[in-house]
């Protein structure tokens, strides 16, 4: 388990423990912010919960893949973005959907395949958008969106935006050529494109050691003359902290960065892994630093957050995602005809074509 | 004769080759220690060792192009794609290296290499991970494709693209891999460029690839039952190198003809079959050349669109009845 430490020390060797919690970006919350951050993680928590309830019950199919235990990451780091910031990410994209305010119904119809969902039933658990919120997916290739995030970036630039682009990536991920390719691209085109490892220490089965070479991850970055940072993904104030400076450096300077955040995904890669490749205690052992408990324990020393609150937000998630789950239910699935749609956006030569086959149906 | 899994047969196959060639090796995400994403390779890291069965990290372009280089040399490397979807990202090593190189220097060098894994739709996960590039690679002069439909099959032509000296791309199917077929104890080898007649028949031919060729038994069995009429089944197996012999020996004999895949139509395999109905049993036609493949649409996630797209025994009866 020689993976495990790092996300303790990372804390560790900030300028000390707490200290975290006074950066400005953290220490200019207000009360009322900091429980909406609590929430936003929470609701991700529940949803997640009633997602594998649902897959279980086979109501959901194909891969689910759920993003308990890394909470911190996604609310942590969106909630720092402004107007003309964008998001991309990959498969495991409903803990970025919700902390970008997509709601529980749209999600929850999605991966039920109903015609309410973001995608018309048509994407699934993997490929989830919203362009209205700057949210480009949900991609399901792994290392593919990450050419995208650098694309996104050199259009805010293009346009003359004062925008970046957060694309995020699995500790798997970091080894596919598309995403050697984008770094190079984004630091010698001076992208503002910040690169997120979330870090959860697998890619499905294989342990973050046994599929990369050199430690950290981020440090990819230096072959670039790329910022790079290792991070507590757990913390959600230094999350916050941390990936703040870095778009206000993607601002000014249009620099693009690697941030690497370590976490740890607590349940399985998607619905049917055994885990047989990591122990119940070390599963265990990282729940000990589950990102929600320790943004809980921090707002209570606070006093912004006492445990009857924290019950109700809870209380309000769990009946918010049940009601997701149940609008998706009851949602219509899509129609036959939506198999002819959105295929092009110009498809005027080509609809006698689809139309021939729709009549065959 | 005893029934096993599809899976177990590719499974078999590897390990008897690899038992009988210490150059053939295998590699891809999560083949040895996890058993295989779809543990078709479980137990070979046990038996064979972490030498031979190896993890590679999530890089297809660089572990497939790896492969090609190390087949180069001598080796023989059984390169598994967790699914076809994945060898897009290394498509290039596949096209431009593995099946140009042996031609480019004038025979100079030859590429004995194996990539293999599942291509279907089927399983609701969607436009990305659903694709059936057979066609693309059959495209291509300088690379085999071969499609088995049953654990026969796909332990016959396993052993044969092991041992086949040039590049060999074996598409599997993961709705297969829980199917049981009669397998011989006894070592045996299916040839390439061998269309297999899965079911005779005098009044129409079913000609399928892959998992399509269930379809059609089912839907010449309903033809039997409902209709009397008896449809002959030609199984492709190998797209690349084709078998036009018994295509145009079955149209001929039939007179009907009706294309069964899972491939997406447009310019799809069985455009080419029936290109080669046309050129080759055009007189014999009693009616026109009918294709029943899957919608010319991206997959859709949702089940029950999905099911639609996919050609199924009540489609390709319809087809038939159109004809007959
Ligand atoms: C190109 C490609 N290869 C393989 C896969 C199958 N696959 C899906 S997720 C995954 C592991 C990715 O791990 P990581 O990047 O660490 O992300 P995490 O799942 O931990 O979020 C693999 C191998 C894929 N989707 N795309
Ligand atoms: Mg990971």
């Amino acid at each position: 388990m020689s993976s495990t430490a790092t996300a303790n020390e990372s804390t560790a060797s900030a300028d000390g423990v707490g200290a975290v919690a006074l950066a400005p970006v953290n220490a200019r919350l207000s009360a009322e912010e900091k429980i909406e951050l609590f929430r936003q993680m929470v609701r991700i928590r529940r949803f997640e919960e009633f997602s594998i309830r649902a897959y279980q019950q086979r109501k959901i199919g194909g891969f689910c893949h759920t993003y308990i235990g890394q909470e911190a990451v996604a609310v942590g780091s969106i909630s720092v973005l402004g107007a003309d910031d964008h998001i991309i990410t990959a498969y495991r994209d409903h803990g970025h959907a919700l902390a970008v305010g997509m709601t529980m119904n749209e999600c929850m119809a999605e991966l039920y395949g109903k015609y309410t969902g973001c995608s018309k039933g048509k994407g699934g658990s993997m490929h989830f958008f919203a362009p209205k919120r700057n949210f480009w997916g949900g991609h399901g290739i792994v290392g593919g969106q990450t050419p995208l995030g650098a694309g996104l970036a050199f259009a805010l630039k293009y346009l003359g935006k004062s925008g970046c682009c957060l694309c995020y990536l699995g500790d798997g991920a970091v080894n596919q050529g598309a995403f050697h390719e984008s770094l190079n691209l984004a630091a010698l085109w001076k992208l503002p494109v910040i690169y997120i490892i979330e870090n959860n220490y697998y890619s499905m089965g294989t342990s973050q050691t046994r599929s990369s070479a050199g430690s950290p991850l981020a440090k990819r970055a230096e072959a670039y003359d790329m910022e790079w940072d290792v991070i507590n993904g757990n913390d959600l104030y230094e999350v916050r902290e941390k990936t703040e400076q870095a778009v206000r450096r993607a601002h000014e300077d249009h620099a693009p960065a690697i941030l690497e955040m370590q976490t740890y995904r607590f349940r399985g890669h998607s619905m049917s892994d055994p885990e047989k490749y990591r122990t119940k205690d070390e599963v265990e052992e990282r729940k000990q630093n589950d990102p929600i408990i320790l943004f809980r324990r921090t707002l209570e020393e606070e006093g912004v957050l006492d445990e009857e609150a924290a019950e109700t937000i809870d209380q309000e998630a769990r009946a918010e995602a049940k009601a997701s789950a149940d609008f998706a239910d009851q949602s219509p699935e899509p129609p036959a005809e939506e198999l002819f749609t959105d295929i092009y956006k110009d498809d005027a030569q080509l609809r006698a074509s689809l139309e021939a086959q729709k009549q065959k149906l | 004769m005893a029934k096993i899994t599809y899976r177990k047969a590719v499974n078999q196959a590897i390990a008897e080759e690899m038992q009988r060639d210490d150059n053939v090796f295998l590699m891809g995400e999560e083949v040895a220690e996890y058993n295989g994403a779809y543990k078709v390779t479980e137990g070979l890291l046990d038996r064979f060792g972490a030498k031979r069965v190896i993890d590679t990290p999530i890089s297809e372009c660089g572990f497939a192009g790896l492969g090609v280089g190390a087949a180069m040399y001598g080796l023989r490397p059984i390169v598994e794609f967790m699914t076809w979807s994945f060898s897009l990202v290394a498509i290039d090593q596949i096209i431009n290296n593995a099946a140009n190189i042996r031609y480019m220097s004038g025979g100079l060098i030859h590429i004995p290499i194996v990539f293999r894994g599942p291509a279907n739709g089927g399983v609701n996960v969607g436009a990305t991970h659903s694709h059936t590039p057979e066609n693309y690679y059959a495209n291509v002069p300088g690379l085999k494709v071969v499609c088995p439909a049953t654990a026969y099959d796909a332990k016959g032509m396993l052993k044969t693209a092991i041992r086949d000296n040039d590049p060999v791309c074996v598409m599997e199917n993961t709705i297969l891999y829980n199917e049981e077929w009669e397998v011989p104890e006894d070592e045996y080898l299916i040839p390439f460029g061998q269309a297999d007649i899965k079911r005779k028949g005098t009044d129409i031919s079913l000609i399928a690839h892959g998992r399509a060729v269930l379809a059609a038994l089912e839907a010449a069995r309903m033809l039997k039952d409902e209709e009397g009429i008896e449809a002959e089944v030609v199984d492709l197996r190998s797209i690349r190198p084709l078998d036009i012999d018994t295509i145009v020996e079955s149209v001929r004999k039939t007179g009907r003809a009706v294309l069964v895949e899972e491939n997406k139509p447009f310019c799809g395999v069985d455009a080419q079959v029936s290109h080669v109905i046309q050129d080759r049993a055009f007189d014999y036609l009693d009616a026109p050349v009918k294709r029943v493949s899957a919608l010319d649409v991206p997959q859709p996630y949702n089940d029950t669109l999905e099911k639609m797209v996919l050609p199924d025994a009540q489609r390709v009866y319809k087809t038939c009845l159109a004809i007959l």
